[in-house]
């Protein structure tokens, strides 16, 4: 058919939750500890990449075109063209797509693409009154003019910054936080709280056991802060997510009556993820042991009030293309936004309503597997840092079926706005 | 070649330019570096008579040498100088001529790229203006007082007006070095602008004349002639905690021809202690001339290798192995640092994010050296890097179990080195596949500070692997010592007897402070039992045996290393530590000849070492006792100094 397009191999850092302040890593810094290591395992050298393009939904004011900064923090040299994508939560995942199109074309035929985000670094900012404020002082001339500014000055204009993440995670089309529209979700597919909860133990429960197991030790690449303090594994995962804990917290995006809480949603983390994408060619010259290949992708949209379904209307296209029934893909990964958005992705797919209506589907195509699906948990105990989740999927799904001796998975990701991203991969010598 | 009479110099150039200012660009002939030797001072001399008749609008003086501005006097023509009466001269000539510099009708500016030391930085202070090009590689100083000598071309006059008393006199009594933003901020420069318009500025400068810098309230108080004897009563204090006035004079005397003759050296009677005459008399600045040359020939050793070096691969990221991980990333190179696991390393990267922050002043530089230093647990590194360092423990097997791995992963052209300090060379090399592939590249702790590489050549190693090792070590701006492999090396193997013997005098019931003292009296930097600390007692032991052919340790180590109390690093050994310090009590009066009973051991060993051929001759000697211990400087190294005294030895 196309030209297959291999994945070499992939690294990323440990995911660190967001705790109040600024983390101890800038986005930057993060891709750069993972895209070094990364390039150390590769037998060509950083300056042999065709191109370097990193996922990101928020790099801070001074990292612009964030991809290009790192490729030359992490030594691919002047001559290693660096760009930045944006797709929101499938940041990376689109990064990983803009590679395999442009080895596809033929344009490149070795290149590192991931995603990365540190939103624990999202600015505060100035309300627009104060920003006002600002530009008038500004142009205030005389030192009368610019002391008259300041009695117009409010201090509850200046003690009242905008939250830059609230504003990050709410839909300037539908007005909706993004936990609002995964209670439209609950609401549709008739999810309850205890469902949700019992969903969100259960990721914590695979991810301590996959720590254990370490089955993460393969992409996993410690942070080292300039103190000389480790960060060696993820650390939003907690040992007392039980449904029972789970069950005190008070819903957070719809206040008192809603059923989202922040035990049963994705968590706000830093972290970024790599890979090195190969051509055929490329594998040859160099000789590169490959992970497996990425067969295809789909983009799709849908209604930004329901984006959590974005899985199901960018995997079901995919499956049709490649005459593949749910049970044949040997393992999934569904980002895990909100707990009620990835059942309701289930559900969607098991209701007969669903699939004729909104999919064009002759019927329900079935269910999935809970023994394939995030098999070492997911974003709810992991964390979502938004530009990294859509290549962490990838990387980890391959790692799955590597350890599985599956031979096809696929890796899907809801995108605030109203889209859905997946991709389907295939391990190398299935 | 006629120069003066036909108008045309050899070592100077002019040019006027369209707004009728002159360029005077210095490109020495024949010599890669600008130094202002007698023809180089004399054309100069011709010059400004040359301009005296034809007046420019203003002059720029500036480098015609891609490697800096001015190093300073040529250091070849103080050996050549036979009386007193030839120094005055030298002196003089350059006073004069910088007097006259200084007094021009027109307004002069020195365009300081690169370095700028000693004789070029005073022929920049008699110029109306300076500025400095803000790069990395711009310094400036007057280092003189290392080499014994004072700046005696006007700058003890003229600097303290433009830095006021107290910035000057610590760059005179220190010979350290400023880069261009400090240059600046201290008022040395007039701007401190980057390469892309500084021809633009020295052209704006002159042509906008603003007032010259004058040192201001209340600063210029410092400078007030009864204020004088104050200030330099406190630095004498100061200097004298580092270095007294029986061993290096040249300190002092800068600072009585400051407060005495306002910074004319010509100015003392030669009886003064501060004269030429005097400084000459002792043997301290000849013997340092023959240090500096020393060290310049210790760089020579790399300067034929060609260098691609550009990827380092540490093993071990202990005190040394994470250091010189550290060190090399801070010189610019990529390092993989590895270690048994991740928690091994991570104290290793915090100490080195602390190096690159003191160090590279710029935060992206250290930025930049801290993403260049890559932690490597699984060893990803070894098959692209061109020099590889074990720093493991000392175990003979675990590194010869190491360096087979490494060798079957590395390249070939890659260099295979160890730090070891006890295990020969040929023992770790056995198993190897190519067992003259390896190379000793032996460093000191701690690595940021001392300057020596013992490059340890075994019995079996490739000749031509030393050129290469030393020239890795100068890309790290280091001093290369190419040492035969026996025993304790050179610099371990004169240290340890000097070591023991101390600590047998303290066993013996003398104070540690009092056993320190006799040494700094003679001219240590560091007290034996405070060095000994400051090593580690584990390893003075370690050593000690290696090197004591079967005698009995010292007591007190013993009974200290049983007690846990290894010295700096565990806070406690002969001395109490806190906060890298050693608490000392006051010493008590020292035993005659006990400085003597401290020392000959280390001389008989530095004879011993020469004899049997650790290093190629005697000047490496003394290079790797000076450079390696810090063997007082001034009497010129152990072998010069027995010679000097009559060779009679112990």
């Amino acid at each position: 058919m196309t030209e297959p397009v291999y994945i070499v191999d992939g690294t990323r850092t440990p995911f660190l939750k967001a705790r109040n302040r600024p983390g101890p890593f800038a986005a930057s810094d993060l891709a750069v500890q993972a895209g070094r290591a990364l390039l150390s395992r590769m037998p060509f050298a950083p300056g042999e990449l065709d191109e370097v393009i990193l996922g990101c939904a928020s790099p801070s004011p001074d990292e612009v075109n964030i991809g290009r900064v790192v490729a030359l923090r992490i030594g691919c040299g002047l001559k290693v063209p660096g760009w930045t994508v944006m797709r929101n939560c499938a940041s990376g995942m689109q990064a990983l797509d803009s590679a395999l199109t442009n080895i596809r074309a033929g344009r490149s035929s070795l290149v590192l693409a991931g995603g990365v985000d540190a939103l624990s670094r999202a600015p505060l900012l100035y309300s627009e009154k104060m920003v006002l404020w600002f530009a008038a002082f500004s142009a205030a001339r005389t030192f009368g003019q610019k002391a008259g500014a300041f009695l117009k000055l409010s201090p509850a204009a200046m003690l009242t910054p905008v939250i830059g993440i609230m504003k990050g995670l709410t839909d300037p089309v539908v007005g909706l936080m993004m936990g609002q529209t995964a209670e439209n979700l609950a609401f549709r597919f008739g999810i309850t709280r205890r469902e949700m909860d019992a969903f969100a133990a259960e990721s914590h429960r695979r991810v301590l056991a996959a720590q254990k197991a370490g089955h993460f030790n393969r992409e996993i690449v410690p942070l080292y802060d300039r103190n000389g303090k480790l960060y060696p594994a993820d650390d939003g995962v907690r040992q007392d997510s039980t449904p029972e804990n789970l069950a005190k917290l008070k819903p957070f995006f719809d206040r008192k009556y809603g059923n989202v809480t922040a035990g049963n949603s994705s968590q706000i983390t830093d972290g970024a993820a790599w890979m090195v994408l190969a051509s055929e060619a490329a594998v040859a010259r160099h000789k590169l042991p490959v992970l497996g290949t990425i067969v295809d992708s789909e983009w799709a949209g849908l209604d930004p009030a329901e984006m959590g379904l974005g899985p199901v209307h960018a995997a079901t296209p995919l499956l049709q293309r490649h005459h593949l029934a749910l049970g044949d893909v040997d393992a999934w990964e569904i980002n895990e936004a909100f707990a009620a958005q990835v059942i309701a992705c289930l559900e969607a797919w098991e209701s007969d309503d669903y699939c004729r209506n909104a999919l064009g589907l002759p019927g329900a195509l079935g269910r999935i597997d809970p023994a394939r699906l995030n098999v070492d948990g997911g974003a709810i105990a992991l964390g979502h840092p938004v530009g990294a989740s859509g290549a962490r999927i990838v990387l980890h799904l391959l790692n799955v079926l590597e350890r599985t001796k599956g031979r096809r998975g696929i890796a899907a990701i809801c995108i605030g706005g109203g889209q859905g991203g997946a991709m389907l991969v295939e391990r190398a010598n299935a | 070649m006629s120069a003066v009479a036909t108008g045309e110099f050899q070592h100077w150039q002019l040019t006027r330019d369209g707004d009728g200012l002159e360029w005077l660009t210095l490109d020495r002939a024949g010599a890669s570096t600008n130094t202002l030797s007698a023809a180089v001072m004399e054309e100069l001399r011709a010059v400004l008579a040359r301009l005296a008749a034809d007046p420019p609008r203003g002059l720029v003086i500036r480098s015609g040498k891609a490697n800096g501005f001015i190093a300073g006097a040529d250091v070849d023509e103080f050996g050549e100088l036979k009386s007193v009466d030839d120094a005055t001269a030298l002196v003089r000539r350059g006073w004069d001529i910088f007097q006259e510099l200084a007094a021009t009708p027109y307004p002069t500016l020195a365009l300081v790229r690169g370095f700028c030391l000693g004789g070029g930085m005073e022929l920049a202070l008699a110029c109306r203006y300076r500025v400095a090009v803000d790069e990395p590689a711009t310094r400036l100083g007057l280092p003189e007082v290392m080499l014994g000598i004072v700046p005696g071309w006007g700058g003890i006059k003229r600097l303290p007006r433009l830095t006021g008393a107290p910035a000057a006199l610590d760059l005179l009594l220190t010979g350290r070095t400023v880069d261009a933003r400090r240059a600046r901020k201290l008022g040395i420069a007039d701007e401190c602008v980057p390469p892309r318009i500084m021809e633009n500025t020295a052209r704006g400068v002159l042509l906008s004349k603003p007032p010259p810098r004058r040192v201001p309230f209340p600063l210029s108080l410092t400078l007030n002639r009864l204020v004088r004897p104050v200030i330099a009563a406190q630095a004498r204090k100061q200097v004298a905690s580092r270095a007294r006035r029986e061993h290096y004079p040249a300190p002092y005397a800068i600072l009585d021809i400051w407060v005495k003759h306002d910074g004319d050296p010509l100015a003392a009677a030669p009886s003064d202690p501060a004269s030429i005459a005097h400084l000459l008399q002792s043997p301290t600045a000849r013997n340092l001339i023959r240090v500096f040359k020393l060290q310049e020939r210790l760089k020579a050793f790399g300067k034929d290798s060609e260098s691609a070096i550009r990827h380092v691969h540490v093993v071990g990221a202990g005190t040394m192995g994470g250091d010189i991980a550290a060190w090399c990333a801070l010189r610019g190179l990529t390092v993989t640092l590895q270690d048994q696991n991740a928690e091994r390393l991570a104290p290793a990267i915090g100490r080195a994010a602390k190096l690159f922050a003191d160090r590279l002043r710029d935060p992206l530089r250290a930025r930049d050296a801290f993403d260049r230093l890559v932690p490597d647990v699984a060893g990803d590194g070894v098959a692209r890097a061109d020099v590889i360092i074990e720093a493991i423990f000392e175990n003979l097997e675990a590194k010869q179990k190491l360096f087979v791995a490494l060798e079957s992963k590395a390249k070939p052209t890659a260099l295979l080195a160890t730090n070891t300090s006890s295990i020969p060379l040929e023992d770790i090399s056995a198993p190897l596949a190519d067992p003259t592939r390896l190379i000793g590249l032996h460093f000191f702790n701690p690595v940021a500070r001392m300057m020596l590489v013992e490059i340890v050549v075994g019995r079996r190693t490739r000749a031509d692997l030393v050129p290469a090792a030393a020239a890795f070590a100068r890309k790290i701006d280091k001093l290369p010592l190419p040492v035969k492999s026996a025993p304790g090396f050179l610099v371990n193997r004169i240290l340890a007897p000097y070591l023991m013997e101390a600590m047998r005098c303290v066993d013996e019931g003398i104070a540690p402070e009092t056993v320190d003292e006799a040494a700094l009296a003679f001219g240590m930097p560091v007290g034996p039992i405070e060095l000994a600390d400051s090593v580690g007692l584990d390893i003075c032991l370690a050593v000690g045996k290696m090197l004591g052919g079967g005698a009995e340790p010292p007591k007190k180590l013993t009974e200290l290393i049983a007690a846990g109390a290894l010295g700096r690093k565990t806070g406690r050994g002969f001395y109490a530590w806190t906060g890298g310090k050693a608490a000392k009590g006051v010493p008590g009066a020292v035993p005659q000849r006990l400085a003597e009973r401290l020392i000959d051991p280390m001389l008989a060993e530095a004879r011993a070492a020469f004899a049997e051929g650790i290093v190629a001759d005697a000047d490496l000697v003394d290079a790797g006792a000076i450079f390696g211990t810090g063997f007082a400087p001034f009497t010129g190294g152990p072998l010069h100094y027995v010679a000097a005294r009559g060779g009679s030895g112990a």
